[in-house]
């Protein structure tokens, strides 16, 4: 039975199909998503493989299907998504109708596309032409009007001739259509070339008009050029060519000019029948495609995705049967071969495939069987390193401290719910927001850690209790163990009074469950308190973490059968951590439960009450520094014992040497074991060796050579001093490294009151009615901040934070994570991967 | 009441909000009313007229005044808020509703 604990067993095997077989079993086998091919050809060039000719088809058929999809969505046409189960790789033969289709389709779309854009450019024409013969209806008037009239129309046309007399000027004219934008130009471009002797008069077109081969919407203007002889005729269509204005031909007479007005009219409106027709009918064919293209996208995409995958094999030298070399998890080979057996009773052969298991010495892939709620998790392990082949998986302890050591950081009753109601609305409503298939990257990542949301939600809403924190306020739910034993008068003096915990004031029985709410009103040492209550959990967290994954390592080491490395590596590693760290939280919990207050003496002058008061309780952090140095401080206490438990001192000592001496049976434990091993080898001569090599870190093929041994000597050496030393110094920088537990905790607080205090307060501080509605806007900005700030930013910190204490803190203590993934040939992931490149 | 004031986005977020709003105001209104120490720091507390000696009872006075004053502002708050959930879900029903007719 598979399972998290370690990767699959895998096995790889050898795969002989018959020819015509070998389509219907890899279809077989990409539904499944079990197997992974390997290269058979890798020397091979793309376009000498077997089956070239097929995937050049393919691609042939997806560039088909992609110009459709393109118009479809110009179109703004919905396309289905594909009902119910997706659709099985068709058989070859199918192939040729499903190019014949798309062949047709494209073709029949092409065309209307042409047509449609030459419609469009002589509608184009047509409607410039109208607005030409609109407006130029003005400038006629205006020329018409008479010389005198228009004097400026006609001065710059006057030569300095005197002799020609100031009668009607007989000029031509060319009308056109140009860019609003090139008109500026245009005119001083007409002015330079013509030195003047033009006369340009423009007006706007007020609708944009579209442009028939890009479809942008362009304002353009009408202009009319008067001039007067041949030459300036010609410079003038040669300027009008340059700035790309079309120009039109437009008659002189106004009765003309109306007749050509209605002729024009009617063209565009047959026109705009011809166009909308030819609109409806791309609709339509858009339509009728839009219904399969999801379908037909999914068979060709899995065509192409056997045909890669028989690009892969090997042909036998009979040119009868193809050979495939694969990774099979060996829990489903029984399910491999069913898969097979359907495949070649589908394509009607007679031969059945063969799956041989096998020998290598190579790395198998690492293959860890999960489900949507675990897969996260293995993702979030994934990103840092793959496990090495059966090496014990860290996934499904991740599953629960990563939403604790979150939690530990984040602790706050009010956002944690709104962190587990976001978690669990998105893992309520699963399957219609995967159905949706949103773009945005941040919502994928979002929604693909929606369990792991949910459960730092829940955790964050446990240590909310315990930290006794919503939205920076305390909740009072069992009663306070703190009295008030202060007279009115005193109250009234002083600003600040003391609760001394030694005397009536505490009523010597905690509260039930987390924090007193009594703290939420200590604002002068709140904090302290609660420095000294997290530094020390962090802590304790810290090791218990720490030696967990130590004591990981003892599985792998059993499972690889490393029995040396047990006895040279792990045993000290534990011993080295528990003598030291251990024995710290340890201490911890003593003074936690030896110094404390005595009911019925509070305040006591007896020698005896006094050292088991809190007045005597030492530092731990002083006992622990004067324990590694062996050093003893001048009692600074003189009523008090200066150690915590009878023969501490002696058992200190006794620990830090045993913690010392293991610091050289790391270092040099397993170099001495691999030498005293290879002198023995050596010594019986050249044997064939096992496989399960014992020294893991000297290299697996088994050398005759004794220069290789002396080698591998050295590098076993730097190898374990490295591991040594980074060993005992992660031991203390790690175990410091926990205190961010403590450290976001207490942003986390800290920025919860600043947000109540600066913002929620003002809302609360009305002492009218008004106070309603200013508290309604108020309550807005203060959710607001709190979900920018508190939730979002802060949670992606202790979420960094926390994953970065699981990768370095915790895995270096047992993890390898030198394997590589398996990748089955799955058209599930082919399809996902293919759908999202597409955006 | 057939018109859009608001596109979808803006109707979910006055949505979530105005569930939150109504949800936390109407607690934060009752634990006002059994005046609750947590929230002793957050009362609208008259300054003492000048000159006047403040006696332990106008200051408990004041206090309990403070109490139901916030109690009360805090469920105007939370009865806003009703109202605003109430048009905001009818905008992101019509929002919906319009978004899958099409």
């Amino acid at each position: 039975m598979g399972s998290l604990f370690r990767s699959e067993e895998m096995t790889l095997c050898q795969l002989f199909l018959q020819s015509e077989a070998a389509y219907a079993c890899v279809s077989e086998l990409g539904e499944l998503g079990l197997v992974q091919f390997r290269d058979l050809n890798p020397d091979v060039n793309a376009f000498q493989r077997k089956f070239v000719n097929e995937v050049r088809r393919c691609d042939e058929m997806e560039r088909k299907l992609r110009y459709l999809e393109k118009e479809i969505r110009r179109d703004g046409i919905p396309m289905l998504e594909i009902p119910g189960e997706c659709p099985e790789a068709p058989q070859p033969r199918e192939m040729i109708d499903l190019e014949a289709t798309f062949e047709k389709l494209e073709n029949e779309l092409r065309e209307v596309n042409q047509n449609a854009e030459a419609l469009k450019r002589n509608y184009l024409e047509l409607t410039e032409l109208k607005h030409i013969l609109r407006k130029t209806q003005v400038f006629f008037d205006e020329h018409e009007g008479g010389a005198n009239t228009t004097e400026s129309m006609t001065r710059a046309l006057i030569s300095d001739d005197p002799n020609r007399h100031m009668g009607q000027v007989q000029l031509g004219f060319v009308a056109g259509v140009i860019l609003r934008e090139r008109i500026p130009a245009f005119e001083r471009m007409l002015w330079r070339a013509c030195r003047g002797n033009v006369f340009l008069r423009q007006a706007e077109i007020d609708t944009p008009l579209e442009d028939p081969s890009s479809s942008d919407q362009v304002y353009k203007s009408v202009f009319i050029i008067f001039f007067q002889g041949d030459q300036l005729k010609t410079r003038v269509k040669k300027i009008c060519e340059g700035f790309r204005a079309t120009l039109y031909p437009c008659p002189e007479a106004p009765a003309d000019r109306r007749e050509m007005a209605m002729g024009v009219m009617t063209r565009i409106e047959d026109l705009n029948t011809v166009l909308g027709q030819t609109q409806d009918h791309r609709h339509r064919v858009l339509v009728a495609a839009a219904k399969n293209i999801k379908n037909w996208f999914v068979k060709v995409r899995k065509i192409k995705a056997i045909y890669h995958t028989l690009n892969l094999f090997n042909l036998d030298v009979t040119q009868k049967c193809l050979i495939a070399e694969c990774w099979v998890p060996v829990l489903d080979m029984e399910t491999i071969q069913l898969a097979l057996r359907r495949g070649t009773e589908r394509s009607g052969s007679s031969v059945p495939p063969i799956l041989n298991r096998m020998e290598t010495l190579e790395d198998p892939p690492t293959y860890n069987r999960t489900n949507k709620f675990t897969g996260a998790f293995q993702n979030l392990i994934n990103a840092y390193g793959v496990a090495t082949y059966r090496e014990v998986n860290p996934a499904p302890y991740t599953i629960i401290t990563f939403p604790f050591l979150f939690a530990v950081m984040f602790g706050d009753l009010g956002h944690g719910a709104l962190m587990a109601a976001f978690g669990f609305w998105m893992c309520y409503k699963e399957k219609p927001l995967q159905a949706k298939k949103i773009d945005s990257e941040i919502w994928n990542i979002f929604f693909g850690g929606r369990y792991i949301i949910f459960l730092m939600g829940l955790f964050s809403m446990y240590t909310g209790l315990i930290y006794n924190d919503i939205f920076s306020k305390s909740l009072n739910i069992f009663g306070s163990s703190w009295r008030n034993n202060y007279n009115v008068s005193t109250l009234r003096e002083n600003r600040m009074l003391q609760l001394n915990p030694d005397s009536d004031d505490y009523i010597q029985t905690p509260y039930p469950f987390g924090i007193d709410p009594v703290w939420q009103l200590a604002e002068a040492n709140k904090i302290i308190f609660m420095n000294a209550y997290k530094m020390k959990i962090s802590i304790i967290i810290g090791v218990f973490h720490m030696l967990f994954g130590v004591c990981l390592s003892l599985w792998n080491h059993i499972y690889f059968k490393r029995r040396i490395s047990i006895y040279v590596e792990f045993v000290p590693q534990i011993v080295f951590l528990t003598l030291l760290f251990f024995y710290m939280v340890l201490l911890m919990f003593i003074k936690w439960t030896s110094y404390g207050a005595t009911p019925g003496h509070f305040g006591s002058d007896d020698p005896e009450i006094v050292k088991s008061s809190a007045y005597c309780a030492p530092s731990i952090l002083i006992t622990f520094i004067n324990m590694m140095l062996f050093k003893t401080d001048a009692n600074p206490r003189p009523q008090c014992e200066e150690t915590m438990f009878a023969g501490q001192l002696v058992f200190q000592k006794l620990f830090v040497i045993v913690a010392l001496l293991c610091v050289p049976v790391l270092l040099f434990g397993k170099p001495y074991f691999v030498m005293k091993e290879q002198k023995e080898r050596a010594s019986q001569g050249a044997q064939p060796l096992e496989a399960a090599a014992e020294n893991g870190s000297a290299g697996g093929a088994p050398v005759p050579a004794s220069q290789h041994h002396d080698e591998d000597i050295t590098e076993v050496f730097i190898h374990q001093a490295i591991h040594t030393i980074e060993y005992v110094l992660s031991s203390v920088s790690h175990t410091a490294s926990y205190l961010r537990l403590w450290a976001l905790s207490l942003a986390h607080a800290q920025l919860a009151e600043v947000a109540w205090n600066m913002l929620l307060r003002k809302g609360l501080m009305s002492l009218g009615y008004e106070g309603g509605v200013f508290l309604y806007v108020v309550f807005a900005g203060w959710a607001a901040i709190s979900i920018s700030i508190l939730v979002l930013m802060e949670g992606l910190s202790a979420f960094l934070h926390t994953l970065r204490l699981h990768w370095v803190e915790f895995q270096s203590k047992f993890y390898a994570g030198e394997g590589y993934l398996f990748q089955p040939f799955s058209f599930e992931v082919i399809l996902d991967s293919a759908g999202q490149t597409e955006e | 009441m057939v018109c859009k004031l608001c596109g979808p986005k803006l109707s979910l977020c006055g949505l979530v909000l105005s569930v939150w709003g109504v949800i936390q105001l109407t607690l934060m209104g009752v634990f006002y009313h059994f005046k609750a120490v947590a929230l002793l720091e957050d009362l609208p507390l008259e300054e003492s007229a000048a000159g006047e000696e403040e006696t332990l009872e106008t200051f408990i006075a004041n206090v309990e005044h403070g109490y139901m004053q916030n109690a009360l502002n805090c469920w105007i708050a939370a009865l806003l808020y009703f109202v605003t959930l109430v048009v905001s879900g009818h905008q992101f029903w019509m929002n919906n509703r319009s978004s899958v007719s099409m």
